[in-house]
């Protein structure tokens, strides 16, 4: 024990006398174990080689097992997919009634001729005689395809005429023609708008806007339907905190008329907003042009706003145009970048020369008689006093929008449901009355939740008979089906 | 496989960074310019940020003159093609009032319905007058007539499948069906040089997109293989199901796609197949039916298939053909039916017309004369182009060829030469193609004669020496003089 004590005493004192020993010569020199070693550099380099083996060696990760190629084959054999499609319910066999005639104001199914308010030839241009004749005269000379796109001898003279037409009529620098109506909105969004934009846009809009919307991957915010405390409530937030203005472009989006609910939106409010904040506007006037306005220039001219102050300004032509496509005008600027980048121009052909020679005489016709507007502003006029008062169905459109959308006044609780009896209505007056209307159908990739109706079109070329009789018909079949209501 | 000669990849990579310095030394005077000039959008930031179009400003609108030149004649073989001039070094093009006849090397018009046919022709107008130009209407609500519901059972059987519906446009077609068919939890893996409407289309469904190597079914199998085994990104659960999206001719190539291979190997991984055929319905096959026809395919094994009409039959729309549940179920979904205005009847009555005239039920042999000119002419001409030393991509049988150009200056040169000697071509470049590979692509008509061919091979020979793009040995020319009469420079 004492031994041990001493021969520690002793180690300790020889480790201090070697430590001040170490620190006090001045010289290379080091003495382990009483051992005086020449160059204790030496000790520090050896260590920093030691400490630098051990830097790099490699972390402990655990060893990676790739999976082998039996126990791929395995997974492979067992995985079993969805079936493509989900099973077929019974609602999802439904056929639309066939029409055996054009599509007018008056059509024929199953042999008898009903009444026909599915239609969206808003001015009955549909079936006109001078657009029929283009339409020989134009397929006559070009055939009926275009066999190409725009970019590879696909541009044909009427192309270039009626993007030159359609800039004219409405006061505009040029404008860009689309083959499909449908494709018009969601070509133009993703060429605009890139990641990390910002987009707001309401909540009622049709699918080809929200297609649109998700290709473009930019931020979207939804404002209540047509509420303009919402939307500005939004571009306030959207606004308040973000200094980043020189690099990110704000977009509000808006239909003129919304296919979804008949209501017309507030373009004056929209532009005082998008000043005071600094957005640009992207406006779809399908349903609009050609209807609204004293002269059928759409949105802008109904409530006396100049066309400049919208950046973009899109249509559908399968409307009041009565023929098929869709164009896009705005300034310069904004239609030569879409020449290029939008996919649904560039990479698809072209519209067939006779839909674009007939778009060009609808033009011309609807600017030689502007009493076709007043016509279609009295029919609907008339159509509204007439189904005031209804019972178990409202009109929740705007009163002066060539949809008139009538929604139950008690939902049954489900949307399943409503639609069912909607679809009964329209049945009981398409085989009782001879009366043609539609329900609006959803799609399930359709993320709009406004509620299902009844929706009519009216034409400038129904006759006062038309509307009084479809009245009585709605009268008499919302008193039988909905009887219990 | 395009293989690029060296000295052309660094001559074609030096072209483009010479044109790209200048590009930027001309923005840099423009900011300065601008600096001075008065904006009048305070405020906004800018539509376009300025690298996202130096491509078009700086690159594209010197060679604008190019592209989108307009027709004022039906695009058939023969075309009345627009003069236009520049007063400001291509940055706006004028329409002038001189035309020139052209031979058409670049519409799609394989079997030569462009122009207005004998048999087609009446009766489209004759439902033009029954029906109207459009029904304003979509396919749900009141716009579907009888024509309507005969082209579906039409465009059925043509096809091969029990059932098919119809829209209005092709590209449209793609971008709405797979949304409804796959979301988020499934994959697609689609082929690496699909079209756009296809890239679109899955984009939009929200599912996970996987791309395998262009036409090489191995390695199908192993991205196949390996994601199954994997399952969905960082949750690691089972896919729901899987997609492979593949083209019967690709566009840009003239290849033909490996249908069989591809075929077993998803039948064997239980993956659903979908084909685009585009471009192969109705130019291909012995009797006109499409790739699967020519490959001998059984169309039961294909679970969706969709095609064009613009192509072949000289009209416009696209259609989806499957069983009868899909079809259901698509149109009962699809929102390119519920909410799009239905196909204008006078194209319907031209596609079943057209088809019509294809399987000779009008009575005349007309369609299998022209079924057989095609793959004649597509045949001759790519042989002829390849002795001649042109670098030609493609299948034999596929009516589309494209020749290689790699430079960008050769792009405009083949272009306006081609056009000088009143032949009509259509050159592409970057973006649709990638960077090093422009190329001029020749699309052959049943409507083109030996006589067109002859000249056209003249004139491109012609071209091809001036602006150089003979990349092969060209073989002997004893040869073609014994063999077909060609003149020869």
């Amino acid at each position: 024990m004492d031994t041990m004590f001493s021969a520690f005493e002793t180690m300790a004192k020889f480790v201090s006398d070697w430590g001040t020993l170490a620190f006090d010569t001045p010289y290379a020199r080091a003495v382990v174990f009483g051992v005086p070693i020449r160059g204790h550099l030496l000790v520090e380099g050896l260590l920093l080689v030691v400490i630098l083996f051990l830097l790099s060696q490699k972390s402990y990760k655990p060893p990676k097992r790739p999976l082998t190629k039996k126990e791929v084959d395995e997974l492979c054999d067992e995985w079993v997919p969805e079936p493509l499609i989900p099973s077929i319910t019974e609602d999802m066999k439904y056929e639309p009634p066939v029409l055996e005639s054009a599509a007018g104001p008056h059509a024929v199914i199953n042999g008898k001729e009903v009444v026909n308010f599915t239609s969206a030839n808003y001015l009955g241009l549909l079936g006109h005689d001078k657009l029929q004749d283009s339409c020989i005269k134009a397929l006559e000379k070009y055939g009926v395809g275009s066999c190409g796109p725009r970019g590879f001898y696909g541009t044909i003279d009427v192309h270039l005429d009626c993007e030159a037409r359609i800039a004219k009529f409405l006061g505009t620098s040029d404008s860009i023609l689309y083959s499909y109506g449908l494709s018009t909105m969601f070509s133009t969004i993703p060429a605009f708008c890139k990641k990390g934009d910002v987009i707001v846009v309401d909540e009622g809009v049709h699918w080809g806007i929200q297609n649109g919307l998700h290709l473009s991957r930019s931020t979207i915010i939804y404002f209540k339907h047509n509420d303009m405390k919402s939307l500005e409530s939004i571009l306030e937030n959207a606004t308040h905190d973000n200094k980043r203005a020189k690099k990110l472009r704000r977009y509000i989006i808006v239909e003129a008329v919304y296919q979804n609910s008949g209501q017309i939106a507030p373009l004056d409010e929209i532009i005082k907003l998008k000043e005071k904040y600094r957005f640009r506007v992207i406006l779809d006037e399908s349903n609009s042009f050609g209807v609204l306005g004293s002269s059928g220039r759409g949105l802008t001219e109904h409530f006396n706003v100049p066309i400049e102050k919208v950046d973009i300004v899109t249509a559908a032509m399968g409307h009041a145009l009565a023929t098929e496509g869709g164009f896009c005008t705005g300034s310069s600027r904004v239609i030569d970048h879409q020449r290029l980048s939008s996919s649904g121009y560039v990479f698809s052909a072209s519209l067939p020369p006779y839909l674009a020679s007939a778009a060009i005489t609808a033009i011309d016709v609807l600017e030689g008689h502007p009493d076709l507007i007043t016509k279609l502003k009295a029919n609907i006029a008339t159509l509204h006093k007439g189904l005031s008062d209804l019972q178990g169905l409202e009109i929740v459109s705007h009163p002066e929008s060539p949809i008139v959308f009538l929604r139950l006044k008690r939902s049954t609780g489900s949307t399943k449901g409503d639609l069912q009896l909607l679809e009964d209505i329209a049945d009981h007056l398409l085989k009782e009355h001879s009366i043609f209307v539609a329900t609006s159908k959803r799609s399930t990739v359709d993320k709009c939740k406004l509620p299902a109706g009844i929706r009519l079109f009216i034409s400038a070329a129904h006759t006062e008979s038309d509307l009084g009789k479809a009245c009585e018909s709605l009268k008499r079949a919302t008193a039988l089906v909905l009887a219990g209501q | 496989m395009i293989t690029i000669p060296y000295l052309t990849a660094l001559t074609t990579y030096f072209s483009y960074g010479l044109l790209f310095a200048f590009g930027q030394l001309r923005d840099f005077f423009r900011k300065i310019f601008d600096w001075w000039s008065h904006n009048s959008l305070e405020g906004y930031a800018p539509i376009c940020l300025g690298l996202e179009d130096f491509y078009i400003r700086r690159l594209y609108l010197r060679i604008q003159d190019c592209f989108n030149r307009p027709i004022c004649s039906s695009p058939d073989a023969w075309f009345d093609v627009v003069e236009r001039i520049s007063n400001d070094y291509n940055k706006t093009l004028k329409r002038t009032t001189r035309v020139d006849r052209c031979l058409n090397l670049g519409s799609y018009n394989y079997l030569g319905f462009a122009a207005a046919d004998e048999y087609c022709t009446p009766r489209v107008i004759e439902s033009l007058k029954k029906f109207s130009a459009s029904t304003c209407s979509t396919r749900v609500d009141g716009g579907t007539t009888t024509l309507h519901a005969e082209l579906e059972e039409c465009v059925a059987n043509f096809v091969g499948k029990p059932a098919a519906v119809v829209f209005g446009m092709g590209y449209a077609t793609n971008s709405a069906i797979l949304p409804v068919l796959i979301g988020k939890g499934g994959l697609i893996i689609s082929d690496s040089l699909n079209h756009n409407s296809i890239v679109n289309g899955a984009r939009g469904s929200g599912a996970t997109i996987r791309v395998f190597q262009h036409n090489t079914p191995s390695h199908l199998e192993k991205v196949l293989r390996e994601q199954i085994a994997e399952g969905q990104p960082r949750t690691h659960r089972p896919w729901k199901k899987i997609i492979v999206v593949v083209e019967g001719i690709y566009s840009m190539e003239g290849e033909l796609c490996q249908l069989p291979e591809i075929v077993s190997i998803c039948k064997k991984y239980r993956a659903y197949i979908y084909l685009d055929e585009a471009h192969s319905i109705g130019a291909v096959g012995k009797s006109g039916r499409g790739v699967c026809d020519l490959l001998g395919v059984d169309t039961a094994d294909i679970d969706i298939m969709m095609g064009t009409f613009t192509k072949s039959f000289g009209s416009c729309g696209g259609y989806i053909a499957g069983s009868k549940e899909l079809i259901e179920y698509l149109k009962h979904n699809c929102p390119a039916h519920l909410y799009a205005t239905s196909i204008s009847p006078p194209a319907a009555q031209q596609i079943m017309s057209s088809i019509k005239v294809i399987l000779g039920e009008d009575g005349s042999s007309r369609g299998a004369q022209k079924l057989a000119r095609i793959r004649e002419n597509s045949n001759f001409f790519r042989s002829e182009l390849q002795k001649m030393g042109f670098e030609v991509l493609g299948d034999n049988d596929s009516p589309v060829m494209p020749i290689m150009l790699y430079n960008p200056a050769k792009i405009p040169a083949f272009s306006r030469e081609c056009l000088k000697r009143n032949v009509a071509v259509v050159t592409v470049a970057f973006p649709a193609t990638p960077l090093l590979l422009a190329r001029a692509r020749i699309c052959i008509s049943a409507a083109h004669t030996r006589e067109d061919l002859t000249k056209a091979l003249e004139v491109i020979s012609r071209v091809g020496d001036m602006v150089g793009v003979k990349y092969f040995p060209a073989e002997p020319k004893k040869q073609q003089l014994e063999g077909e009469g060609i003149k020869m420079d």
